[in-house]
């Protein structure tokens, strides 16, 4: 029984690692769909994270603090678009750009608004997203098995993590069921199709990178004021890029991008309660073994052997109108 | 549909770089005016701190010598169409080739010692590159996106040895013990000292001599040999390479294999010349500063030692910036640094048509 608990709780943090993972990686699903290499999704989250600090210790609101997130990862993600799209520049140079320039920014301004040496005011109530307690948590939570489940592993998160939950199907669905999803398809695998059906491919790319921003944003907020309670330098720790390895490990789909999020997630709650503990067989496992799982893991993916990695065949690649 | 023959070469290799520079920096003095204090002092007091006396141009050109060896591992690898932002990483492994010489074989003589481990240093660099360059060339696996992923796993690898196995007992901090002073290189004070000349103490060393020793072998390297040749052919068209009888994949390697190796000088730098020990985290972002100094240097070694000058000066004045203006933290020169990726790469041709106009305009009167 003890186990069992033990393994719920540690599912439910695998759920809260998930989240900003999960949200970053749908965040560039939408932008590599439509042919926009996106590896500024670790700067766009950092600037939001700073955004979200900032907003919710000055309003006292978390929601609040999330609308400046989202604001301040769209402007971010149309700074990518203006530098790609209008200006046809380097995808990969910019997304670099972005990502130094949020380390950057976000520290400076910062340590000169808060003298904190980095960080913004700790959070405290409104201004941090709280874990909901579902109905009757209490009393379920008494019945074996079931019980443990509903009061640890589905209730006790914060507004955000069932926000993300409700978000998955969401992007699922207007990615493969709606005329933007279907021409957002189309627009990284062959742009000049979509030109030729007189749809604008440079609006249509804009609009994947707002959607791309608008979920960085969400992302940001969640680290600096669901999961910590202020913001912190370089909070996002790489988790922009794990985010990247697990899109392509999902092969660009958006469930099975999902699902790697949860693994990555795991192998992270993992570490943590691995730390010095012998397991049968291999002994102690180091820390760093299991941090450097998802990326040899995608590498060997990438390399073909486990399965095989095909990338929107249009994404980087800019695109000139025909005159 | 490119006006890229509008306008005159020095225009497209000099004006136009330095537009672009001129609003980075623009941008940058706007960031400072935002958080309250005096861009124009701030400017002041960043070039009087990297240029202003002896020790701080030693500092400078410390810097300097990270930059133009990362810098130049971009810019070899932009020639054959590859994008590196593997530097840190193979910075990073490097680190381990010079300090496994200098720890476990320090009782050699010293001349073995310096070829030893800097060989090493470099192998270490050029193995980390070369297998992204073997999974783009055979498997195409794109990349930047395994350079990205060594990276990472460079860092765990380097976290678990030096916390685990390298590492002296009774440190602060996860590092190896200090190598004897024969596996070092020589630093400036003392280099200078035996000609007779007093210097300052600094962490300039021998490697700033290798740096543009090896600024000068990239350019014979690319412009003057024929696997530069095949090389740049590579990078421009794979189609014609191949027709051409040259061996894209092995050219791809190879290309990244080199840039692996200059990339892993910057290690010998630091580790052997610098800090004389190994420790966590030593490539401090450098690897990622010599994307800004490739792209400002128009992949060009000349152009990347002067981009590479200005980023060392960058990173000198920035600390004496922080120093002296207590409101603006030593990220400063990160955000300039984002700002000049954005301008002098992503944004590269923003003004292009503007001055081709310019241009066409002035001949047409």
């Amino acid at each position: 029984m003890d186990d069992f608990v033990q393994l719920v709780s540690l599912l439910a943090s695998t759920v809260r690692l998930s989240i900003p993972l999960i949200l970053c990686a749908l965040a560039g699903l939408f932008a590599e769909r439509a042919g926009v290499v996106d590896i500024g999704l670790e700067g766009k989250m950092l600037a939001a994270a700073f955004a979200a600090g900032t907003v919710a210790a000055l309003s006292g609101s978390a929601w609040i603090g999330l609308i400046a997130a989202i604001i301040v990862a769209v402007v971010f993600s149309m700074i990518h678009a203006f530098a790609c799209i209008t200006h046809r520049g380097n995808q990969v140079v910019s997304g670099m750009a972005l990502n130094v320039l949020a380390v950057g920014l976000t520290a400076v301004l910062a340590f000169a608004w808060f003298r904190e040496g980095g960080q913004t005011p700790a959070l405290s109530g409104a201004a941090r997203f709280a874990p909901i307690v579902l109905p009757f948590a209490d009393t379920i939570g008494q019945v074996p098995i079931l019980g443990p489940i509903y009061a640890r592993l589905i209730s006790g998160h914060n507004a955000l993590v069932y926000l993300t939950v409700a978000i998955i199907p969401i992007v699922s669905f207007v990615i493969f069921k709606t005329r933007f999803g279907l021409r957002l398809r189309a627009v990284g695998e062959n742009p000049h199709a979509v030109d030729t059906a007189g749809i604008s491919v440079a609006w249509l790319r804009y609009r994947a990178l707002i959607c791309t921003g608008v979920l960085c944003g969400v992302a940001g907020s969640y680290l600096a004021t669901a999961m910590a309670s202020a913001f912190q330098r370089e909070m996002t720790a790489g988790r922009g890029f794990l985010a990247l390895a697990a899109l392509i490990f999902g092969k660009w789909m958006p469930v099975p991008a999902v699902l790697a999020c949860l693994l990555f997630a795991f192998a992270d709650a993992l570490q943590g309660r691995l730390q010095g503990v012998a397991l049968p067989i291999v002994g102690v496992v180091p820390v760093q073994a299991i941090q450097a799982l998802p990326y040899l893991l995608t590498v060997l993916l990438l390399a073909g052997f486990v399965g095989k990695a095909v990338a929107p065949k249009a994404s980087g690649i800019p695109y000139a109108k025909e005159k | 549909m490119s006006s890229r023959g509008d306008m005159p070469a020095w225009a497209d290799y000099v004006l136009l770089p330095l537009i672009n520079l001129l609003l980075a920096f623009v941008l940058s003095g706007l960031v400072v005016l935002a958080i309250g204090e005096d861009p124009v002092r701030a400017m002041r007091i960043l070039v009087e701190g990297a240029i202003g006396y002896p020790e701080a141009i030693a500092f400078t050109l410390y810097y300097a010598t990270n930059f133009i060896f990362t810098g130049l591992a971009v810019a070899l690898a932009f020639h054959a169409g590859l994008f590196n932002i593997g530097g840190e990483g193979q910075a990073y492994v490097a680190g381990l080739g010079v300090a496994l010489i200098c720890l476990y074989l320090d009782f050699l003589p010293w001349p073995i010692i310096f070829v030893g481990a800097i060989a090493l240093g470099m192998a270490f660099g050029a193995a980390w590159a070369a297998v992204p360059g073997w999974l783009q060339a055979k498997r195409g696996s794109h990349v930047v996106i395994t350079t990205i992923m060594f990276n990472f796993i460079a860092a765990a690898l380097m976290t678990y040895l030096l916390s685990n196995v390298m590492l002296e007992p009774g440190r602060g901090a996860p590092e190896t013990r200090r190598f004897i002073a024969s596996a070092t290189l020589p630093s400036m004070q003392t280099m200078l000292g035996w000609i007779g000349i007093e210097a300052p103490r600094s962490p300039l060393n021998f490697a700033f001599f290798m740096a543009i020793a090896a600024a000068f072998l990239v350019y014979v390297y690319i412009w003057r040999t024929r696997w530069g040749y095949a090389l740049r052919v590579v990078g421009q068209n794979e189609q014609a390479a191949r027709y051409a009888g040259i061996d894209p994949a092995k050219t791809i390697i190879v290309a990244m294999a080199i840039s692996g190796a200059l990339a892993g000088l910057m290690g010998v730098n630091e580790i052997m010349g610098a800090h004389q020990r190994l420790l966590v985290a030593f490539t401090g972002g450098f690897g990622f500063v010599g994307i800004a100094v490739a792209l400002m240097g128009r992949n060009h070694p000349l152009g990347v030692c002067l981009a590479a000058l200005l980023f060392g000066a960058l990173y000198q004045g920035g600390a004496e910036l922080a120093f002296e203006m207590r409101a603006i933290s030593r990220e400063m020169v990160v955000v300039i640094q984002g700002l000049i990726i954005l301008f002098c790469g992503a944004l590269e041709n923003m003004f292009r048509p503007w001055i081709a106009t310019l241009f066409a305009r002035h001949k047409a009167a």
